[in-house]
């Protein structure tokens, strides 16, 4: 692949960066400059969604390559180089991340106090991270970002949270630390593997990579131990059982954009990585680990949705709800097929817009009550009838209701899963119960019966800076309830090329050779 | 007048140098520390002579007369050091003076 | 024209909804019901008259033109996977959507007055139309997707309405106990749904029928897919054990009550029947079960319902019953007549709940009919059109009731999948609702009353004013002012009691229109059993009417007089309070299900999730804390400890070197 003219990638990077830099600037010893310091950040946001249509025009979904792609050196030395590029799968994440950024900018608009030119300026650092996360092309570029990811994330947590925000951001840094160590030396391995091989030198290019052949059989073969490295650090994010304790504690502690981004971007960080790393670069491991991982994946729907249920803690609640929701994730990837994988994809998405609009609406009431036991809320509804048409709309979308976008994902991903272990899906399928079940008890408690206490007599509805922030989420609950095939048509060439190394020939021939990986067939 | 043996001058400078050692991990007390370096660098410097002697060769007494003015401005800056430290401490007690502990 | 039928009450959900919110945000002020109700009344209105002339156009074609059909828009493409949002209507949806808008017309009437004094009446209808485009949509949708879109929808629909008084905890519990119910059967219809698609590899109707009979299937794959599609069924129609929720359904309000759990959404399970019919007709073990079931549930409800005491929990026992008959019919092979039960059903049984909700309207919020009595000159036109509904089910020639109950059970006893233990069950659930009814009769409006009847001058005072929600307890004190309920709520019901009366005449056996209209969509009626004769069918019919009329004498023996009433309650005291506790299976639930899932969610997060993983990942944070305080404690900054390390260090390092080069 030839290094491309084009630069928008790169500037749909870094523009968030560059305008973070920019904001810093803005004097905020004034109520005017503490404003305008606000507005500067929510346009850099708005102008890199933007951006970010640009590049969703200039997209086309018929080519599997990576699109927009640009390659320049950068430690020649080690094969390492700045490469960009964007396929179908990372378009829409892309387009999810440069969406959420504003909301969350505008969401933070009252509620965030202290520092707030430094926030801001985190905040779209943080963008920075996630796209380039997304788009990056390289090995150890992915790696930069996605460690990077963690500084303004920590610092989020650890300076605007909640009471034990200190050791929630060491968790949540630690934890993903632990995980991506083991990717960093399973890259080297990679590359190192690669010169052996080739004789031409290091390369962390990722279609470089996907020809780099490992030793394959057994749980504890290169291939295997490879897999699981890698693994192990997408699962972490995901997050899936047993990994996820960190999230619950981050959720709960993270201020709401913190909570918005952590459950709309980060996590979905892990399972683009599985699509992008896993599935192409191990393919024997991968069909040997498919049952444990696929079991994995129903414990952790059933289980995340069981503890949901007993959560007091709103906050808590959506946070376990998250480890259910992305249980799905996790099996549509592993179910190895073409529905499921569209389903998983579409299900990171609809999770995105879900769980975001749920920890808003978390937020909002707790910007006005600061307290999230649910104990301490009640009758809402009758004080707040808005708030409770945006409540109910966004947990139908998250209970999965047809019409609504999760309904899509999760028929998707389950009847993917169906063609691959009736079970299984049938266990996973459970989820579709328990999912309403604490959904509708957190309802139930927070938001229908007689209204208690003075305090919660006295709630304002939404103001309009509110409506604001939840009407594109309540758009795009609808539009991807019933129109997916906007969003199936730009994906379903990458899914595809994605699970070449799964088709039924290759399976055939999977012991003689690896075939076709996705860009280099 | 019979030479003493080399091995024998050698012997004796070794166990000048030792019991140097000895009073720099054992003693306690800085004075005595800085004494005991001194008897240290002393029997290096009697090593240096005897085999400028054996071997009859100068550049030993070179390094030897090098030495006793390192160790003489050593001297004055680890007395220094020690008067500096008493003034704070209160105490030349190696025990109580433990600045690096991790 | 056929995509207005759904369209048509969501736009009027739209306005309605839009103007709710709207008027919320602008602080809420209370708008008159007529005005709301109208836009709904209105638009669901027009979507009867548009479903009453694509019936006519039916009507009028020929029989194999008889399916009209219009594709929307793409709703899920993916590879092999492509459902289109597709309606079509033909010979079954046809009829269901005429009585779901022409019985949804007249409710949403009713409930212009019943929901009189409503706070936000645009709430109301909003949710009510919302309801009837989901409705709608069920029976329109050409696949099973779009069918579950509807399917889910209703429930949705159900659980807003149900808890539409939610300030009121236990009414806002009972629409989600009915939300999650109903979920669990959404389960079986999901996997039932996969299981067809990875069969046949497709969802719509008309290309599943064609596969179904082109392509061998096995049978145990068939009876698996109908087994769960059934689970479905029982979720939706409340059969056991999926039956619990729609008892405490009744916590909404009444045209609710009578729209969704009684005349169409409880209905959806036989639509599902029937639509899927030719896959049914190919699992004898499914359409035992079925029938099993059916025949079950209805003998199990009648039983509970004797002993119910709210006016609302007997119809609503009552429907689980009758719900019951119209399983049994499918079960035996007898699908025409399961819907045709359904239609008769509709008619009578939305009559006695808005005839009920005629009553708690006029008696301000009383439901315990052991409070009431003597309604008869009251309320004497509620009395007159509920004996119509009180006659059509307990299966009195020629209403309506009779003629569609009639014909299942004698289908029960003929059809090859029948046999005379379903038949005697069936029979029995006649007698004991012939019963039960005539005792809710008696009670309501027989009699003398047994409330204090309050002064006419009291009336202005009482008359309204009351919200719904809230209580008549001044009213005990001062007497009920009851009255008659307004022309707007008794005009619905005179219509519906004329129907019940005469729509026994599109279904009399031996020449019955419904049958032979719905032939063609069908599977085929099952044949008789050998050993019956046709005589058979007229001693039978015999019998039921016999049945009936016991079932009717014996209530009136014992519930015409209050003494012989209390002598009875009392012989028969430890029966009637199990009944009267609904064999206690809420409690069976409770104890079995939920109560061990939610102490195993706790035991998972408090022990689990805490104490077991979050521990490891704490210990191993500890442990590299101890591993390093332990490598600190060498750093204790003694210098000279420093200085014998170091020899230590370099004597071993000499000591070594010189090791290996004396080796």
């Amino acid at each position: 692949m030839a290094s491309s003219t084009s630069c928008l990638l790169s500037w749909l990077v870094f523009l968030p960066l560059l305008w973070a830099l920019v904001g810093l600037c803005i004097p905020t010893n004034t109520a005017s400059g503490l404003k305008l310091s606000k507005l500067s950040a929510l346009i850099g946001s708005l102008v890199t969604f933007a951006v970010s249509i640009c590049v969703y025009q200039q997209f086309d979904p018929a080519s599997a390559q990576a699109q927009l792609a640009e390659n320049h050196a950068w430690i020649p030395s080690l094969g390492v180089g700045y490469r960009l590029g964007i396929d179908g799968i990372s378009l829409w994440l892309v387009l999810l991340t440069t969406f959420l950024t504003p909301i969350v900018i505008l969401s933070s608009w009252e509620s965030v106090e202290k520092k707030v030119k430094a926030y801001y300026a985190l905040i779209l650092a943080l963008e920075t991270a996630m796209l380039g996360t997304f788009l990056a092309m390289d090995a150890f570029l992915f790696y930069t970002f996605w460690e990077a990811m963690l500084i303004p994330m920590y610092f989020l947590v650890g300076i605007w949270g909640g009471k034990e925000r200190i050791y929630a951001a060491m968790k949540l840094f630690l934890y993903t630390m632990a995980g991506s160590l083991l990717m960093l030396v399973a890259i080297f391995y990679l590359a190192y593997q690669y010169k052996l091989q080739t004789g031409l030198g290091y390369s962390m290019y990722l279609p470089d990579l996907y020809m780099v052949k490992i030793p394959s059989g057994g749980y504890l073969a290169p291939q295997s131990l490879l897999f699981l490295a890698f693994t192990i650090a997408f699962a972490i994010k995901v997050p899936l059982f047993p990994l996820h304790t960190w999230l619950p504690d981050a959720h709960v502690q993270a201020p709401t954009a913190g909570s918005v981004i952590l459950a709309g971007v980060l996590l979905k960080m892990g399972g683009y990585g599985l699509i992008r790393f896993v599935l192409p670069l191990f393919p024997d491991a991968v069909r040997l680990y498919q049952t444990p991982m696929l079991v994995l994946g129903t414990v952790a729907i059933t289980y995340g949705a069981l503890i949901a249920w007993v959560q007091t803690d709103v906050k808590k609640l959506v946070a376990y709800s998250s480890v259910s929701h992305m249980g799905y994730v996790v099996l549509g990837i592993f179910a190895l097929n073409p529905t499921g994988m569209t389903g998983a994809v579409y299900q990171m998405l609809c999770h995105g817009i879900s769980t975001s609009g749920l920890f808003l609406l978390v937020g909002m009431i707790y910007d006005r009550r600061h307290t999230r036991e649910m104990s301490d809320f009640g009758g809402i509804s009758k004080v707040m009838p808005l708030f409770a048409i945006a409540f109910m709309i966004i947990l139908l979308s998250s209970a999965a209701l047809p019409g609504t976008n999760g309904f899509i994902g999760e028929f998707m991903i389950l009847l993917g899963l169906w063609q691959t272990s009736q079970v299984l899906a049938a266990f996973a399928a459970l989820g579709v119960i328990l999912g309403a079940v604490y959904l509708l008890f957190m309802f139930q408690k927070v938001m229908l019966g007689p209204v208690t206490g003075d305090e919660n007599k006295r709630l304002k509805d939404l103001s309009l800076r509110e409506v604001a922030v939840l009407v594109p989420l309540l758009i795009a609950v609808f539009w991807m309830g019933f129109n997916p095939g906007f969003w199936f048509k730009k994906m379903q060439t990458s899914i595809d090329a994605s699970l070449v190394p799964y088709s039924q020939s290759a399976v055939a021939s999977s012991n003689a050779e690896k075939v076709g990986t996705p860009w280099n067939p | 007048m019979i030479p003493v043996p080399v091995p024998v001058i050698l012997s004796f400078c070794a166990a000048i140098f030792f019991i140097g050692l000895a009073g720099v991990l054992i003693r306690r007390n800085i004075l005595v520390v800085i004494m005991s370096i001194e008897l240290m660098l002393n029997a290096v410097n009697l090593t240096l002579v005897t085999f400028s002697a054996a071997l009859d060769h100068p550049h030993g007494q070179m390094a030897v007369f090098f030495i006793i003015v390192v160790a003489a401005v050593e001297s004055a800056v680890g007395l220094g050091l020690v008067i500096a430290l008493f003034r704070t401490m209160r105490t030349v007690d190696t025990d109580q003076i433990q600045l690096l502990k991790g | 024209m056929l995509a207005l039928i759904p369209l048509l009450p969501l736009i009027g959900f739209l306005i309605n909804g839009s103007w709710y919110a709207l008027g919320q945000a602008r602080g809420g002020k209370a708008v008159p019901a007529t005005a709301a109700g109208g836009i709904a009344t209105a638009t669901i209105g027009a979507s009867f008259v548009c479903a009453l002339m694509l019936f006519l156009q039916l009507l009028g074609s020929e029989e194999e033109a008889r399916t009209l059909e219009v594709t929307l828009f793409h709703w899920i493409s993916a590879g092999a996977l492509q459902i289109p949002f597709t309606l079509r209507f033909d010979q079954l949806s046809s009829l269901f959507c005429l009585v779901i808008t022409g019985v949804g017309s007249l409710i949403h009437i009713f409930s212009i007055g019943y929901m009189g004094h409503d706070e936000s009446p645009q709430k109301f209808f909003a949710y009510l139309n919302l309801f009837c485009a989901f409705m709608l949509v069920l029976v329109l949708g050409g696949s099973l997707p779009v069918l579950f879109l509807g399917w889910e929808g209703v429930g949705l629909c159900s659980y807003l309405l149900i808890s539409y008084w939610y300030t009121d905890p236990d009414k806002a519990s009972a629409g989600k106990k009915a939300f999650i119910v109903n979920r669990i059967g959404d389960l079986g219809f999901l996997l039932g749904m996969f299981l067809i698609f990875t069969t046949f590899g497709s969802l719509d109707f008309t290309a599943l029928k064609q596969l179904v009979l082109t392509m061998p299937v096995s049978g145990g794959i068939m009876t698996t897919i109908c087994l769960l599609l059934f689970v479905g069924c029982t979720g939706k129609s409340a059969q056991i054990p999926l039956f619990v929720w729609l008892p405490d359904a009744m916590a909404g309000p009444t045209p609710v009550s009578a729209l969704i759990h009684a005349a169409t959404m409880v209905t959806s399970g036989i639509y599902l029947v029937s639509r899927l019919s030719f896959m049914f007709a190919l699992s004898p073990d499914a359409l035992c079960v079925v029938a099993t079931i059916g025949a079950a549930t209805a003998l199990f409800a009648a039983t509970i319902a004797i002993a119910q005491n709210d006016i609302k929990k007997v119809l609503a026992y009552s429907t689980v019953s009758q719900l019951g008959y119209m399983f049994l019919a499918c079960g035996v092979g007898a699908y025409a007549s399961g819907v045709f039960h359904v239609i008769t059903h509709a008619f009578f049984k939305a009559l006695l709940f808005m005839g009920a909700g005629s009553v708690i309207h006029g008696m301000h919020e009383e439901q315990d009919i052991q409070k009431m009595g003597g309604l008869r000159r009251l309320m004497p036109q509620t009395f007159l059109v509920f004996a119509v509904g009180w006659l059509a089910i307990a299966g009195i020639p020629p209403l309506s009731g009779f003629v569609s109950k009639d014909e299942i059970l004698w289908m029960a006893f003929a059809s090859e999948h029948g046999s005379v233990a379903l038949w005697v069950v069936g029979a029995l659930t006649a007698a004991l609702t012939a019963f039960y009814m005539s005792r809710l009769f008696i009670l309501t409006f027989l009699g003398t009353p047994r409330f204090k009847v309050a002064e006419p001058q009291d009336k202005g005072h009482h008359d309204h004013g009351h919200g719904h929600d809230h209580g008549h307890g001044d009213a005990a004190h001062h007497g009920v002012a009851v009255h008659e309920s307004p022309a707007v709520m008794v005009l619905p019901l005179a219509v519906l009691a004329v129907l019940s009366a005469v729509a026994g005449a599109i279904g009399i056996p031996h020449m019955s229109w419904l049958e032979h209209w719905l032939h063609p969509v069908l599977a085929h009626a099952p044949a008789l059993r050998p050993e019956v004769h046709h005589e058979t069918e007229w001693v039978l019919m015999g019998v039921s009417v016999g049945i009936a009329i016991v079932g009717i004498a014996l209530a009136f023996v014992i519930y015409g007089n209050l003494k012989t009433a209390e002598r009875f309650k009392t012989q028969w005291a430890s029966l009637a309070k199990i009944l009267s506790n609904k064999w206690y299976v809420d409690e069976f639930y409770d104890a079995l299900i939920v109560k061990p899932l939610n102490a195993l969610a706790t035991i998972l997060w408090k022990f689990f999730d805490v104490k077991v993983i979050d521990r490891i990942v704490l210990s191993l944070g500890d442990a590299s804390n101890q591993s390093g305080a332990l490598a600190r404690s060498l750093q204790n900054g003694s210098t000279q400890l420093y200085a014998f390390l170091m020899l230590a260090g370099f004597l071993s390092i000499v000591g070594y070197s010189l090791y290996g080069i004396f080796h």
